[in-house]
C-alpha cells in the first residue's frame, strides 16, 4: 500500500539531495511534485492543498540543523505532518461498563461492511475477549442477512436471526434485548450500504442510532475511494457523527489517499484497515507506521510484532543454540520456513522493511508466487523423509533421494538442489555464529530469533540465489 | 441510437427465442428502448450524473463572476474540477495544459468557449474508445455470428462495485429483449453470493447454474455453457467473485475461466464487462489494466452513479485503455440500468 506515494516522494526529495543548500526554489520544485503524487494518490485537492501549504511553511522556516541534511530535514517535515495528518496516535475500539456496548456499521454500498464486522467481532473475541452477537439490519440487500449468518458461522460468532421481521429498528430492539438475556456485552449492527444523499435511509440510520445509543459508530470506507470520500464521509459525519473509521481493501495497490481526506475532513482516527478476505485479516491503523512507509523507512515495528505474535519464543530460542552447536537439522530447517510463512506472504513481509535492506530490489507477484511454491515444495521434500533422514541429512544416497522425489512429487534434481541449498546455509550459519555474530544476536532476544528465521527462510527457499542473479545479470548488460 | 442485443431484435423483437408472446411490461420496455435516449432514460441519466448540484460548470461560474477573460486563477479553479470529478491527474493537466494555449493565442476568449473546449475533449476522448469498440478491434454483440450460442457475457471487478446487482438488472433487460438468458454463478467464494444471486435470477425469471460454495468456478461455469447448450440458450451471463487485481493467483483464475469458455464455445467470451464504482479513484485505471491481461475487457460498466460520486476514472480509462463504457448504473431497482451516453453524461458533469 502508499508504494507508489513513497515512491515518488522519495524520488523528489533525491533530487534535493546533494544539493548543499535547500532554497526556496528547490521547495517549490518538491512541492509541486508532492502536490502531484498527493492528487494521484487520490488525496482530496482541498486537502492536499492545506497539507502542501502546511509543509511549505513549515520547511521553509526552519533552520537547518546540524545534524540534518537539508533533503532529510524535508523528508522529516513531510513525515511529520503527514503523521499529524493520519492521526497521531493509534486508537482502539472503546468500551464501556454498559451492556451490551453497541458498535454501529455504518458505510456506502460495497464498502465491505458485512465482511468487516464479521473480521471486527473475531477481533473483539479473542483480542478483548468480548462476547460479540452480531445482527444484520440490512433488509434491502438480497442475502445480505444470509452473508453475515455464513460470516457468524465460519468465525464461531453469534449472529440474531430473525428473517420475518423486515424492520431495522425492530431488529435491533430484538437484539438488545438478546443481549440482556443471553448475556452478550458487544452488540455489533451491520447496517445496509446507503447513499449519503439518500434522506430516507439516513434518518433511519438515526433512528438506529437513538434507539441503541451507540459507543462506537464506525464509517467503512474502500481505500480505493476518490476525491469524493471527503462529500460520502463528510455527510455521514454531520448526519450522524462518526466515532471511528475503518478502510478495506488495502490490500491491493490502492495509493489509499483516501484515508488522509477522510481523517481531515471527520477528525476522526482510522482504527483498523482490512488488508484480505480472511476474517483475521484486520490490522489495527498505525499512523506513525503508515507515513514512514510513505516515506520508504519501512515498517520494522509492525513486523516485529507480527513475528512475536506468531513464533514462540522458546522454539526460537532452541534453535539458536542448535544453530551454534552445528545442529540444525533438516526438520529445524523445516520448522523454520513454516514460521516464516505463517508471518504472511513474502511481498507484505518485504514491504514492511526498509526498501534499502534489498537494494531497492522489490518482488513482483510473479515472483512472490514462484517463492511461495519453492516453500512448499522444501516442504513437500521433507515430509517425505524419514525422521532418521532429517536429522541426518548425510545418509541421503541416491536410492533414498530417489524415494524422496517420488514422495513428495518432486525430480531428484529439485530433491538435489534443496539439499545444496540446506547444507550452503548451514555453512552460511556456522559462519555467521562462530564470528561473534550470533551473541550479538542472543543479546537482541528476539530480534535474533526474527533475523535467523528470516535468514534461514530466505536462504533456504532461494531468495538470495535469486538476488544474486538479478546482479550478474544487470552488470552483463 | 443503437439497439441493444441486435441480432435478435431484427425482425421480430419479443417471441424470437422464447417462442411466446411478450408481456405488456416487455413490450413497454422495448418501445422505450426504441425511443433511444431522448425519453426518461436520459433524463435519469443526466440528473444521476448532476446528482452533487455542484457541477463543473457551477464552479466555473463562481470563479468567472465578474471577470472578463480567463485567467490563471479560472484555469487552476478548472484544474480542481476536473480533478475533483476524479477524471484523473494526468487527463485533467492535458485538457488544461492545452487550454493554456489557446488563451495565449487568444483563440480562446470567454467562459463559454473554455466550457466547449473541455466539453469538447472529455466527450472526444469518450466517442474514440466508442469507436475503438465499432471499428472491430474489440469485440461486441452486433458482430457475433447469428450460430453462435450461447453469447457468453462475463462480469467481472474488485470486489463490492456491484457485480451482482448489475448481472440482476443486465439478465433482464436482456430477457425483456426477448432472448433467453441463462445465468452461472461463478462467485463461489463470497458469503452468501449464490443467495443474492438467486434473488435476482427469480426476480427476472431466469435460470441459474449453481454449484455449493468452495467450488472451482471454473467447474461451474463449465457446468453452465453445458446446460446453456442443452436449453440453447441464447445468451449466458457469468458471475464471477470480486478479486483485487493484485492477487495474482485469482486473476489466474479468471485467466482458466476464459480459457474453458473459449475451449467451450467459439469466441467466448464474447463480451467482458469490468465494473467499476463511480466512486473509485485512481486506482481504477490499474483495474482496467490488470484485468485487461487476464481478460479482454470489452466495456465499462458504471455503477452507482446515483450518489455524488462523477466516476470520471472512466474518462481516464477510456483514454489509456480505449475501453469503451457501456452502461450505467443509477439505482438498486431493475430498471436502474442506462445505456451509457457520452454526450448525457458530460452534459451531466457540466449542467
Amino acid at each position: 500500500m502508499f508504494e507508489a506515494l513513497s515512491d515518488k516522494l522519495r524520488k523528489v526529495l533525491k533530487d534535493l539531495r546533494g544539493q548543499g543548500r535547500l532554497t526556496e526554489a528547490h521547495i517549490e520544485a518538491a512541492m509541486r511534485e508532492i502536490r502531484i503524487a498527493l492528487l494521484e494518490a487520490d488525496v482530496n485537492f482541498k486537502v492536499v492543498k492545506s497539507f502542501v501549504d502546511r509543509v511549505k511553511e513549515k520547511a521553509l522556516g526552519q533552520e537547518v540543523l546540524g545534524s540534518l541534511s537539508p533533503d532529510q530535514q524535508v523528508v522529516k517535515v513531510v513525515h511529520d505532518e503527514l503523521v499529524e495528518m493520519l492521526g497521531g496516535t493509534s486508537t482502539q475500539i472503546i468500551f464501556t461498563k454498559r451492556v451490551p456496548n453497541v458498535i454501529m456499521m455504518v458505510g456506502l454500498q460495497g464498502s465491505g461492511k458485512t465482511t468487516t464486522t464479521g473480521k471486527l467481532a473475531k477481533h473483539l473475541a479473542e483480542t478483548h475477549k468480548r462476547r460479540p452477537l452480531m445482527v444484520s439490519v440490512d433488509v434491502y440487500r438480497p442475502a445480505a442477512r444470509q452473508q453475515l449468518e455464513i460470516i457468524g458461522a465460519a468465525i464461531h460468532q453469534s449472529v440474531l436471526k430473525l428473517p420475518e421481521l423486515n424492520d431495522p429498528v425492530a431488529l435491533v430492539k430484538q437484539a438488545l434485548r438478546e443481549c440482556q438475556l443471553v448475556g452478550y456485552d458487544t452488540l455489533l449492527i451491520d447496517t445496509a450500504g446507503r447513499l449519503h444523499i439518500d434522506d430516507e435511509l439516513m434518518n433511519e440510520l438515526q433512528q438506529i442510532k437513538d434507539e441503541t445509543q451507540p459507543n462506537e459508530i464506525i464509517f467503512i470506507a474502500d481505500s480505493m475511494t476518490g476525491q469524493d470520500a471527503v462529500n460520502s464521509a463528510q455527510q455521514f459525519h454531520q448526519r450522524i457523527g462518526l466515532t471511528g473509521v475503518i478502510l478495506t481493501k488495502m490490500d491491493g495497490d490502492t495509493r489509499g489517499g483516501a484515508a488522509l481526506s477522510i481523517k481531515e475532513v471527520t477528525g476522526q482516527p482510522i482504527k483498523f484497515i482490512g488488508v484480505g478476505e480472511k476474517y483475521d485479516a484486520l490490522e489495527p491503523f498505525y499512523p506513525d507506521r503508515i507515513a514512514q512507509r510513505i516515506l520508504g523507512m519501512g515498517d520494522v515495528l509492525s513486523l516485529i510484532e507480527k513475528v512475536q505474535a506468531e513464533v514462540d519464543e522458546e522454539q526460537a530460542l532452541e534453535m539458536q543454540r542448535k544453530l551454534m552447536k552445528n545442529q540444525f537439522t533438516l526438520e529445524d530447517f523445516r520448522d523454520q520456513l513454516r514460521q516464516v510463512r505463517k508471518l504472511g506472504s513474502l511481498d507484505k513481509l518485504m514491504d514492511m522493511l526498509p526498501s534499502g535492506l534489498f537494494g531497492g530490489f522489490k518482488m513482483t507477484a510473479e515472483q512472490n508466487q514462484e517463492m511461495e511454491r519453492k516453500f512448499k515444495m522444501t516442504d513437500a521434500i521433507i515430509n517425505s523423509m524419514t525422521s532418521v533422514e532429517r536429522s541426518n541429512h548425510d545418509i541421503l544416497n541416491a536410492s533414498r533421494r530417489k524415494r524422496i522425489a517420488k514422495g513428495s512429487g518432486t525430480s531428484v534434481q529439485q530433491v538435489n538442489q534443496m539439499i545444496n541449498e540446506y547444507t550452503e546455509m548451514r555453512k552460511m550459519m556456522r559462519m555467521m555464529t562462530s564470528g561473534g555474530l550470533g551473541s550479538m544476536m542472543g543479546g537482541l532476544g528476539n530480534m535474533g530469533s526474527l533475523a535467523g528465521g528470516l535468514a534461514g527462510g530466505l536462504g533456504g527457499g532461494g531468495f538470495r540465489r535469486k538476488a544474486t542473479k538479478r546482479k550478474k545479470k544487470k552488470k552483463k548488460r | 441510437m443503437p439497439l441493444f442485443w441486435k441480432r435478435k431484435k431484427q425482425d421480430d423483437i419479443i417471441t424470437l427465442g422464447l417462442h411466446r408472446e411478450a408481456t405488456e411490461a416487455e413490450k413497454k420496455i422495448a418501445e422505450r428502448r426504441d425511443e433511444g435516449p431522448e425519453g426518461d432514460f436520459l433524463e435519469k441519466f443526466q440528473d444521476a450524473v448532476a446528482a452533487t448540484r455542484e457541477t463543473i460548470a457551477d464552479k466555473l461560474d463562481a470563479v468567472f463572476a465578474g471577470k472578463r477573460e480567463i485567467d490563471a486563477d479560472v484555469l487552476d479553479k478548472l484544474e480542481e474540477a476536473l480533478i475533483g470529478a476524479d477524471i484523473g491527474v494526468q487527463t485533467s493537466l492535458d485538457i488544461i495544459e492545452k487550454a493554456r494555449k489557446q488563451v495565449q493565442r487568444q483563440q480562446l476568449n470567454d467562459i463559454d468557449e473554455l466550457k466547449r473546449l473541455i466539453k469538447d475533449e472529455l466527450r472526444a476522448i469518450l466517442d474514440n474508445a466508442d469507436r475503438h469498440r465499432q471499428s472491430g478491434t474489440v469485440a461486441s454483440e452486433t458482430e457475433v455470428a447469428l450460430d453462435i450460442k450461447p453469447y457468453v457475457l462475463m462480469i467481472v471487478g474488485v470486489n463490492g462495485v456491484g457485480k451482482t446487482t448489475t448481472i440482476g438488472k443486465l439478465a433482464h433487460r436482456i430477457k425483456s429483449e426477448g432472448n433467453q438468458v441463462m445465468i452461472c454463478a461463478a462467485d463461489t467464494f463470497r458469503a452468501a453470493a449464490n443467495d443474492q444471486l438467486a434473488i435476482w435470477a427469480e426476480r427476472s425469471g431466469v435460470p441459474l447454474i449453481q454449484q455449493k460454495p468452495g467450488t472451482d468456478p471454473s467447474a461451474v461455469l463449465f457446468d453452465a455453457i453445458s446446460a446453456a447448450k442443452a436449453r440453447s440458450a441464447d445468451v449466458l451471463i457469468v458471475d464471477t467473485a470480486g478479486r483485487l487485481h493484485t492477487k495474482l493467483n485469482l486473476m489466474q483464475e479468471l485467466e482458466k475461466m476464459r480459457r474453458i469458455a473459449g475451449r467451450e464455445i467459439q469466441q467466448a467470451p464474447h463480451e467482458v464487462l469490468l465494473i467499476i464504482d463511480a466512486v473509485t479513484g485512481q486506482n481504477g485505471l490499474e483495474q482496467a489494466k490488470q484485468f485487461s491481461k487476464a481478460m479482454p475487457v470489452t466495456g465499462l460498466v458504471l455503477t452507482k452513479l446515483d450518489g455524488t460520486a462523477k466516476g470520471g476514472i472512466v474518462i481516464a480509462i477510456a483514454k489509456e485503455l480505449g475501453i469503451p463504457i457501456r452502461y450505467v448504473g443509477v439505482g438498486e431497482q431493475m430498471n436502474d440500468l442506462i445505456e451509457f451516453s457520452s454526450e448525457a453524461y458530460i452534459n451531466g458533469l457540466f449542467r
